[in-house]
C-alpha cells in the first residue's frame, strides 16, 4: 500500500484516473491495526485499483478536509472524486463489496 | 479424520485469554479463533489502573500484548477467523468459521460486548464524522476542538479525562442530578478537578447535528424541558455496550438482551460449552473478572472432558455394566454401597459409581430424580434401573 499524505496526496489521488482507495488509519487505534494486514491481502486480489493508506496523526488536517472524523475509515475515489465510503463498523467484506460496486 | 482440539475458545479478550493459559498450561489442546487483533476491548483503552499489580503506566494494549504472549508460552494457539455457527449437543462440537470447520470436547465462548449506541437522530449518519465510541481511535482528530461525552460511567468519565489532553473542552451530558455520577468515587474526583472538563446536568442528547461533519449537539435538560444547542466538533458515546451473540441465537439460552446465562461454573445451558467475560450475564465487567471467568471456564471444561471420556470408556462403550448413582453425603447410600459392590462382584458385573454431589450433569442426562439409583446399560443403552432402598431381592434379577 502507498503511503499518502500531504505532500503526494492531491497528485496520488486527487489526480489519479480510475479506482483509488485510501484508508484512513493511525497506529492508536486498534481497529485500525487489526484490518491493515487484510487490507493488504485485499490489494494483491484487486490489480485494477490502487491501495493507499494515510496516517492521520501525520495529516490531520488533510483528513479532516476529507471530512474523515473518525477511524478506521475507507475512502473510495474514482477519477479523484470521493464515491465510496466506510467507517467504523465495517468489515473487509464489506470493502471488497463496495469496490465491486464501483466496478472493480 | 479432522484435527479435534481439547478445547476452543471463541475471541481473545481477557476471558479467552485467560482461559488460554491455563487450558495450554494443563497440556490442553487448545485453539483461539479471534476475528480481529487480541486484546479484545480491553486493548482499545489507553488508562488501564484497576487490573491487579499494573498501576503505573501500562497501557491497555500492552497488558493485553502480555496475556497473548503468556498463552503462547504456554503452546495455545491462534487463528484469525470468524465464528459465524455452532453445531453442539454432542460431546464432540463443531465451530464453523467464515474459512472452515473446527472441532473440539469444549467450547469456550468469550465474544465480549461492543459499544451500544445511544439511537437519537444524526448518530448513524455521523459515525466517523465526529461521533465515535472509541476515544484512542479518534482523540487525535479533536486537537483543540471541543467534544461533547455521553454517559457518566467509569468508562466514560475515564475516557473524558483521556480527551482532555487533546480537546479544547470536554462537555459530559449527565442524565443526573448535579453531582451525581455512576463512576466510582476515585474516577469522579478526578473529572471533577479537571478544569476543561464541564458537566451538563440533568441532561439527555437528543439529536446530532452537521453536515458531513458534527457541528452541534441538541441537549433536553430534564427539569426544565429547555433545548439547548450546543456546538461541538466531536461526540463520544459510553452508555454501556450490547453482547456479540447473534451468532448464538437458538444455539445457547440467552437473556432478554442477549446476555448468556451461567453457572457459578460458567456452564452454559449446553453440556460442555462455557462463556467468560463481557458476554456474559454478570455483575462487574472488566478485565480482571474476565480473566477470573476464564480460568474457572478452562478448568471446569478440563473437568468436564475427563469425565465425559471416563463415562465413555468405563460405560458406554462396554457391553454391560451397571452404574451407581450415589453421595457420600446421604447415609442411605453408604449403606447400600457395600450390597451393590458385593452384587456385582458376585455376578461378574462391572461397576461403575458416580458422585453427583461432584457431577450433576451425568445424572441430570439420565434424569436420576433419587439417590441411590442403579442403572444397567447394554452397548451405551439402558436395559432397566433400580432405585433405593437397593435391596437383595430387588437387584437378584439384574446380576
Amino acid at each position: 500500500m502507498l503511503e499518502v499524505n500531504k505532500e503526494n496526496f492531491e497528485q496520488e489521488v486527487l489526480n489519479q484516473k480510475g479506482l483509488v482507495l485510501v484508508d484512513y488509519w493511525s497506529p492508536k487505534c486498534e481497529p485500525c491495526m487489526e484490518l491493515l494486514p487484510s487490507m493488504e491481502e485485499l490489494e494483491a486480489k484487486f490489480e485494477s485499483v490502487k491501495f493507499c493508506k494515510l496516517d492521520i496523526l501525520k495529516n490531520r488536517r488533510l483528513a479532516i478536509g476529507q471530512k474523515v472524523m473518525g477511524l478506521p475509515t475507507i475512502l473510495i475515489y474514482l477519477d479523484g472524486e470521493k464515491k465510496g465510503e466506510l467507517s467504523k463498523d465495517f468489515s473487509i467484506e464489506d470493502v471488497e463489496q463496495k469496490l465491486r460496486e464501483l466496478g472493480a | 479424520m479432522a484435527e479435534v482440539y481439547d478445547i476452543i475458545i471463541i475471541g481473545a479478550g481477557p476471558g479467552g485469554l485467560a482461559a488460554g493459559i491455563y487450558a495450554s498450561r494443563s497440556k490442553l489442546k487448545t485453539l483461539v479463533i479471534e476475528k480481529g487483533r487480541v486484546g479484545g476491548q480491553a486493548a482499545t483503552t489507553e488508562e488501564m489502573e484497576n487490573y491487579p499489580g499494573y498501576f503505573s503506566g501500562t497501557t491497555g494494549p500492552e497488558l493485553m500484548e502480555k496475556m497473548h504472549q503468556h498463552a503462547q508460552h504456554f503452546g495455545c494457539q491462534f487463528v484469525k477467523d470468524e465464528v459465524v455457527d455452532l453445531e453442539l449437543g454432542e460431546f464432540q462440537k463443531t465451530v464453523i468459521t467464515k474459512k472452515g470447520r473446527y472441532h473440539a470436547k469444549a467450547v469456550i465462548i468469550g465474544s465480549g460486548a461492543q459499544p451500544r449506541p445511544l439511537g437519537v437522530m444524526g448518530e448513524q449518519e455521523l459515525k466517523g464524522k465526529g461521533v465515535s465510541y472509541c476515544a484512542t481511535c479518534d482523540a487525535d482528530f479533536f486537537e483543540d476542538l471541543d467534544v461533547v461525552v455521553v454517559g457518566n460511567g467509569d468508562a466514560a468519565i475515564e475516557e473524558a479525562i483521556y480527551l482532555t489532553r487533546f480537546a479544547a473542552k470536554v462537555s459530559i451530558i449527565v442524565i443526573h442530578d448535579e453531582g451525581i455520577l455512576d463512576a466510582t468515587k476515585v474516577i469522579q474526583e478526578r473529572a471533577l478537578a479537571n478544569d476543561k472538563i464541564e458537566f451538563v446536568w440533568n441532561s439527555v442528547l437528543e439529536e446530532i447535528k452537521g453536515d458531513g461533519l458534527v457541528e452541534s449537539v441538541l441537549v433536553k435538560n430534564l427539569k426544565t424541558g429547555e433545548v439547548t444547542d450546543l456546538e461541538a466538533n466531536g461526540v463520544f458515546i459510553f452508555v454501556g455496550t450490547v453482547p456479540r451473540t447473534q451468532f448464538l441465537q437458538g444455539k445457547v439460552d440467552l437473556d432478554e438482551r442477549g446476555y448468556i446465562p451461567t453457572s457459578q461454573l460458567m456452564e452454559t445451558s449446553q453440556d460442555g460449552v462455557y462463556a467468560v467475560g463481557d458476554v456474559r450475564q454478570k455483575y462487574l465487567r472488566q478485565v480482571v473478572t474476565a480473566a477470573s471467568d476464564g480460568a474457572i471456564a478452562a478448568v471446569a471444561a478440563e473437568k468436564f472432558i475427563h469425565e465425559e471420556e471416563n463415562f465413555q470408556t468405563e460405560v458406554l462403550q462396554k457391553e454391560k455394566v451397571a452404574v451407581m448413582f450415589w453421595t457420600p453425603m446421604e447415609q442411605a447410600c453408604l449403606d447400600q454401597v457395600p450390597l451393590v459392590e458385593e452384587m456385582a462382584a458376585a455376578g461378574k458385573l462391572d461397576l461403575v459409581k458416580i458422585d453427583t454431589y461432584r457431577n450433576q450433569r451425568i445424572a441430570r442426562r439420565y434424569n436420576i430424580e433419587q439417590l441411590p439409583t442403579l442403572l444397567f446399560l447394554e452397548d451405551g443403552a439402558e436395559t432397566g434401573r433400580e432405585t433405593g432402598p437397593l435391596t437383595r431381592e430387588k437387584l437378584q434379577s439384574h446380576f
